[in-house]
């Protein structure tokens, strides 16, 4: 059934949109990602122009993960007090990475640096989250208990406070920090930063994995409805009929993959995050080093 | 006065005496949530007052162009092994959609001249005041934009492909994809004899979003925070209904 979409002025198929959505809402629930590092490639892939892919994608994160965070509400994962502190670092790095992308746009290659952006962090993210969680999966294998985190510098700062569900007692300078940085990304790279969020969280600031999933969905609602807002007001490119259809996918697989997650162990839910973000990386890294079929493009006259 | 008006007449006699009486299938496209292309059928026949000219035949070609727009075409280039744009030209209009149909080779139907008086070829129809002087082949990136819409059923030249009987009735049918841009589709039919045009006639074929895309696209562009807070609630809504429904789902 071939759908017309209003803003994106393409017609494509409504179930393969249901199907991609439901597909990134599954991994959405099970890992605390938004999904947006995924979705967006594949939407250019389908021929939505990248604009509107990037803008409309920002809104279809905010239902998955809204339907994500209230799976884990139930559930009481979600540490809603270091959420809102990441969430207030996360909002002024948004503010600081629109400022630094138009900067970059009115140098040209601004594509050029998303997509290096993808390949560089992806690709560290990835490589380390999977040598670490395979040396868990080692650990318990051969039957020694996980060493507890030791403290370190990041303890010795001041303006402590007590994150219970965490069960941490530490500064808030680190996760406003985390939160800046992560909102800068963000910005730049047009995903809502789960990707960045979830590894930031465990290796940086040593929350449990369970509770980060939660925490992670909770902040990334609101930055990716703030991104909306801004796309909608000023390039009015978010397309509703394909945020729709999307996000109907996408929550019902939240759902599943909340589900699924939970079932699954923290070391083998991160292996396989890991080898998916490389997975992304490696394709992305492919794209810019084989020569394209197609060495011209066309674009909006004045645009980046 | 007189004499203007004699040399007039004789200048406008040849033309008037083939003239096009044209018909079309649909003088309006609408785009509504299921639309998926349009094909859209031309017929005319042709008026005359006086014998059918028996030197050279008759020849019709028929194009329908979308709304000009300016766009900037990007080239790729190898540089520290990874391929990024080097350059760029900016075209000052090129058509978001154009489509030829001839009643036989483009070679017998018009000369090089008419064609560019009349710019009806898909290259005359891209317009390009020229390119950086830093930029090598400019030519190359015309022809990019004419290769890349070809392929996707944006531009297209068939040849042979209006049916024309016995040098008076004709007729074709254009398709349209579904990636359309909205706009007044300028439609012109040329009558020509031994490539030279003898008559032309034109319409415009009115291509518009209708219904929930119509209200959508005006929200987006004259509501535009209306529009986002819309969204956004939506998608809030749809989290919302998933989670409970599933919630039912699972203890029920």
């Amino acid at each position: 059934m071939q759908i017309y979409l209003p803003i994106a002025e393409v017609s494509v198929n409504a179930f393969l949109l249901l199907g991609l959505g439901g597909l990134v809402g599954i991994l959405s629930g099970m890992f605390g990602v938004g999904g947006g590092f995924l979705m967006t490639p594949l939407l250019f892939f389908i021929g939505i122009p990248p604009a509107v892919a990037v803008a409309t994608e920002a809104n279809q994160i905010v239902a998955s993960s809204f339907s994500g965070v209230l799976a884990h509400l139930r559930r009481k994962t979600v540490d809603l007090k270091m959420g809102t502190v990441l969430l207030i670092g996360g909002l002024i790095g948004a503010a600081l990475g629109v400022w630094v992308f138009n900067y970059l746009k009115s140098l040209g290659q601004v594509d050029l640096l998303v997509k290096l952006c993808y390949v560089v962090f992806l690709g560290i993210i990835g490589s380390l989250m999977f040598v670490e969680s395979l040396n868990a999966i080692r650990k318990t294998k051969s039957g020694k208990a996980p060493a507890r985190k030791k403290h370190n510098w990041i303890h010795g700062l001041p303006f402590k406070m007590r994150f219970r569900t965490s069960g941490l007692y530490i500064s808030v300078i680190p996760p406003v920090i985390v939160g800046v940085l992560v909102g800068i990304l963000a910005a730049i790279m047009g995903v809502g930063g789960g990707f960045i969020m979830v590894p930031a969280m465990i290796y940086l600031l040593g929350m449990p994995t369970k509770v980060v999933v939660g925490t992670s969905l909770f902040q990334i609602i609101f930055v990716t409805g703030f991104t909306t807002l801004l796309h909608a007001t000023t390039n009015y490119t978010v397309d509703m009929v394909l945020a729709v259809l999307l996000l109907v996918g996408g929550v019902v697989g939240a759902q599943f993959g909340t589900v699924i997650g939970a079932k699954l162990k923290a070391e083998q839910l991160r292996i396989l995050l890991a080898m998916m973000v490389l997975a992304v990386c490696g394709k992305l890294a492919l794209d810019l080093l084989i020569q394209p079929s197609e060495l011209f493009s066309i674009g909006a006259a004045g645009g980046h | 006065m007189r004499w203007l008006l004699l040399i007039l007449t004789l200048i406008a006699a040849p033309l008037r005496a083939e003239e096009v009486v044209l018909g079309l299938s649909q003088d309006q496209v609408s785009i509504s949530t299921n639309f998926d292309g349009s094909e859209i059928i031309i017929y005319g026949a042709i008026k005359r007052e006086t014998p059918i000219p028996q030197d050279q035949p008759l020849q019709v070609i028929v194009t329908v162009s979308g709304p000009q727009l300016p766009l900037t075409v990007r080239r790729k280039e190898r540089r520290l092994g990874i391929w990024v744009n080097v350059d760029s030209v900016e075209v000052d209009a090129a058509p978001s959609f154009y489509a030829i149909a001839t009643s036989a080779p483009w070679s017998d139907v018009i000369s090089e001249t008419e064609d560019l008086r009349h710019t009806i070829s898909i290259p005359r129809a891209i317009r390009s005041v020229g390119a950086p002087m830093e930029v090598n082949e400019p030519q190359a990136f015309s022809d990019a934009v004419i290769r890349i819409r070809m392929e996707n059923g944006l531009y297209a030249l068939e040849e042979g492909a209006v049916e024309l009987r016995e040098s008076t009735l004709f007729n074709t049918a254009i398709q349209m994809p579904a990636n359309l841009t909205e706009g007044d589709y300028a439609t012109r039919i040329f009558l020509t004899r031994g490539g030279k045009v003898v008559s032309q006639y034109e319409t415009s074929i009115d291509v518009r979003k209708v219904g929930l895309e119509r209200w959508l696209f005006n929200l987006s562009r004259q509501q535009p925070l209306i529009y986002g807070l819309l969204s956004l609630t939506i998608a809030i809504a749809a989290g919302w209904g998933a989670s409970a429904a599933f919630r039912l789902m699972r203890s029920g």
